[in-house]
């Protein structure tokens, strides 16, 4: 059984087609990629995976379960984690409390616990928080818990937002752009962190990226998406080659020539 | 030559002051002001006389400087020789010994220290308030405007949204235990005769004033259902009309008194139960916003939809969030009520409100210290400012603008409260010794 399930998923904003008919399937703990020119309705496809729109038409069924229309906590909950192109980190939190925050859906303690400082909430938080050093020692920033994000260097946010991701426990992480605005050292320590989480915590991956190197490297399975439609998908090699793909990214006449 | 000589030792004196006290615990700070209001008690009205005054000053001379500015001086003199020597004097006396002691209270556990630790300063409130009836309402409307100070925070600064009922609430929740109290212990025009002995009154207290909470909480309810639905400033409209129609509605139903309001509530709010409401309300809150649980109101207010993909229920938690802070506003209100023993519907309405933004935006958003500060210092500034009648409301306004000026999000945001930080020996051994 697959992981992830996409099957015909349509989305409108008002009269506007964003999405048309996008399919895709995704095995556990696979690398999947998905590409194409700006505007191509990628984020949306994303958006409409967690939650955050519900689609006009179509499933999305995560581990054998639908999970159409679900609100977005509710999906995150369910072990689906994502990051954002934009980061939308807190900007008044710490790092720490950054990852701990995506252990929400777990608190068993309530509002009881919350308002009276109950063993139970003391011993759920110390687990909460063992749990978010560990994944901030894995990726390196442990030194950096105390620190409001707002005064850490882009890469180092860049990799507390995929630490809190990471802190939902996802049995898949859908990446938006993670490399975007990175010197091309944080892109090469940013394609070894994803291989690391896809090797070691055998994390299944759905990546959006502009840098096609990084996509053929990392991934064995692309999809590419123009206009909100599906147009080639496949092995790296086979998409590479494929005359309807670069049609779309270099234009028609190119090809004729 | 001369010159650099001078300098030296000017620059170095705040270093030198930060080494005598930068070690003083908040222990010999408590025993400082102990010995403060001790002195005051056997010498004050004497000390008053000498430098001029009648009476003892009751608020730090600060009455004095807008009704009798020729006085001041006196007062300043006064609150030098009776408050601030001592309170210096031994504190730094006190740094070694009152370290000691605060290490080891905190090996009985760091629950007992606080306690100790706030069973004196109540301590020292209680015989400071004494002096002066005048005093005493001063510090019991202070400690319920803390009350409203950080329940209104916990909206608009840690979840940073707009409310603008907390008046309402605290309507709410004044008429609700006024209700309770006048209809149960007291026999009274608008309810008739009392259904149960007075005796049992300063027990049940506390139901009443959990009544008045869970009222103010419904009403929080009935807001909070449209308002959060969707994002956006739906909130501070919405919570302005409650605050209007809970006013109008209290000055329209003759069976609450109308526009004359309520009178004759007994007198069960002393110092001590206001002191010990404010104390829990303020546990109760620091406990919630430091908690994971919690701290999803920062994640809310700063980016909405990254929380809702870390799985934190942003519906639920706001509207949480938002029934809670009514709730702390409605005792707040209940303990008003039962200070003032006298409440109209006039008392709730807009003017009170600006009176807690400012206590807000003035102390600091998304912070427990600022809204203590916020509270106490915009209470004594309203009490200073007393002579100056109606023009009162062109200091507080213009000072909230100064505020925003330079420090937009107030004078102490974003702390974090901690108590058992707060009551820690400050010697190098112990923090050495200190994990």
């Amino acid at each position: 059984m697959s992981l992830l399930r996409v099957e015909q998923l349509t989305h409108y904003f008002g009269g506007l087609r964003a999405v048309h008919n996008f399919s895709l399937t995704i095995e556990a703990g696979r690398m999947h990629g998905l590409i194409g020119p700006n505007g191509a309705g990628k984020t949306t496809i994303f958006n409409l995976i967690t939650g955050v729109h519900a689609p006009t038409a179509g499933r999305v069924v995560f581990a054998g379960e639908e999970i159409t229309g679900l609100q977005p906590h509710r999906i995150a909950a369910r072990g689906l984690g994502r990051t954002f192109q934009d980061l939308k980190l807190w900007r008044h939190m710490t790092v720490l409390e950054h990852v701990k925050m995506a252990r929400y859906a777990t608190i068993g303690y309530g509002l009881i616990g919350a308002f009276f400082g109950t063993p139970r909430r003391r011993r759920e938080e110390a687990e909460i928080e063992e749990n978010a050093c560990r994944l901030l020692e894995m990726l390196g920033i442990e030194h950096l818990a105390e620190q409001v994000v707002t005064n850490l260097p882009y890469g180092v946010q860049r990799r507390v937002e995929m630490a809190r991701a990471l802190a939902l426990d996802p049995r898949l992480l859908l990446l938006d752009e993670p490399t975007v605005g990175m010197t091309p050292e944080e892109l090469n320590q940013m394609m070894e962190l994803i291989r690391r989480i896809n090797g070691e915590l055998g994390l299944a991956i759905l990546l959006i990226e502009h840098r096609m190197k990084m996509v053929m490297e990392l991934c064995r399975h692309i999809s590419v998406v123009v206009f909100g439609d599906l147009i080639a998908e496949g092995a790296p090699a086979a998409i590479q080659n494929d005359r309807r793909v670069i049609e779309a990214y270099l234009g028609k006449d190119t090809v004729a020539t | 030559m001369q010159t650099v000589s001078q300098i030296i030792p000017a620059a170095d004196k705040p270093r030198r002051v930060a080494r005598v006290f930068g070690h003083t615990p908040f222990l010999a700070w408590l025993l400082g002001a102990a010995a403060a209001v001790l002195l005051e008690h056997l010498l004050g009205e004497t000390f008053a006389g000498l430098v001029g005054l009648s009476k003892v000053p009751v608020l730090f001379g600060l009455m004095i400087l807008m009704s009798k500015p020729l006085l001041f001086p006196g007062a300043l003199l006064y609150v030098a020789v009776i408050y601030l020597l001592p309170l210096l004097c031994v504190a730094g006396l006190l740094t070694r010994p009152a370290n000691l002691v605060a290490a080891a209270l905190l090996r009985f556990g760091p629950a007992f220290a606080v306690i100790v630790h706030l069973a004196l300063f109540y301590g020292v409130l209680h015989f400071w308030a004494d002096i002066s009836g005048y005093r005493e309402l001063t510090v019991k409307f202070t400690l319920i405007a803390v009350l409203l100070t950080l329940s209104l925070n916990l909206i608009n600064g840690y979840m940073g949204e707009f409310s603008c009922s907390h008046p309402g609430f605290m309507a709410l929740g004044a008429y609700g235990a006024s209700t309770f109290t006048l209809t149960l212990f007291v026999n009274n025009p608008l309810f008739g005769k009392a259904l149960l002995p007075g005796f049992l009154g300063p027990w049940l207290f506390p139901l009443g004033l959990v009544f008045g909470g869970l009222l103010a909480s419904l009403g929080a309810l009935l807001i909070a259902i449209p308002s959060f639905k969707t994002r956006g400033d739906y909130l501070a409209i919405i919570s302005l009309a409650f605050l209007f129609i809970v006013k109008s509605l209290l000055e329209n139903l003759p069976f609450l008194g109308g526009p004359r309001g309520m009178g004759g509530q007994p007198d069960y709010a002393g110092l001590p139960v206001v002191f010990a409401w404010t104390a829990m309300g303020v546990w109760i809150m620091n406990n919630y916003v430091r908690s994971t649980l919690g701290k999803s109101l920062n994640a809310i207010r700063d980016d909405e939809a990254a929380a809702e993909a870390m799985s934190v229920d942003t519906r639920h938690t706001k509207m949480t969030a938002f029934m809670f802070a009514a709730f702390w506003a409605g005792v707040a209100g209940g303990l008003f009520a039962h200070v003032m023993r006298f409440i109209n519907p006039a008392t709730f309405g807009v003017q009170r409100l600006a009176e807690m933004l400012a206590m807000v935006y003035f102390g600091g958003l998304n912070s427990v210290y600022g809204s203590i500060v916020g509270a106490v210092s915009l209470n004594l500034l309203g009490e200073a400012l007393r002579p100056l009648e109606l023009f009162k409301w062109i200091f507080i306004p213009l000072l909230l603008i100064l505020v925003m000026i330079f420090r937009p999000t107030g004078l102490l945001a974003f702390r974090e409260f901690d108590a058992v930080r707060l009551v820690r020996p400050l010697d190098r051994d112990s923090q050495g010794g200190a994990p």
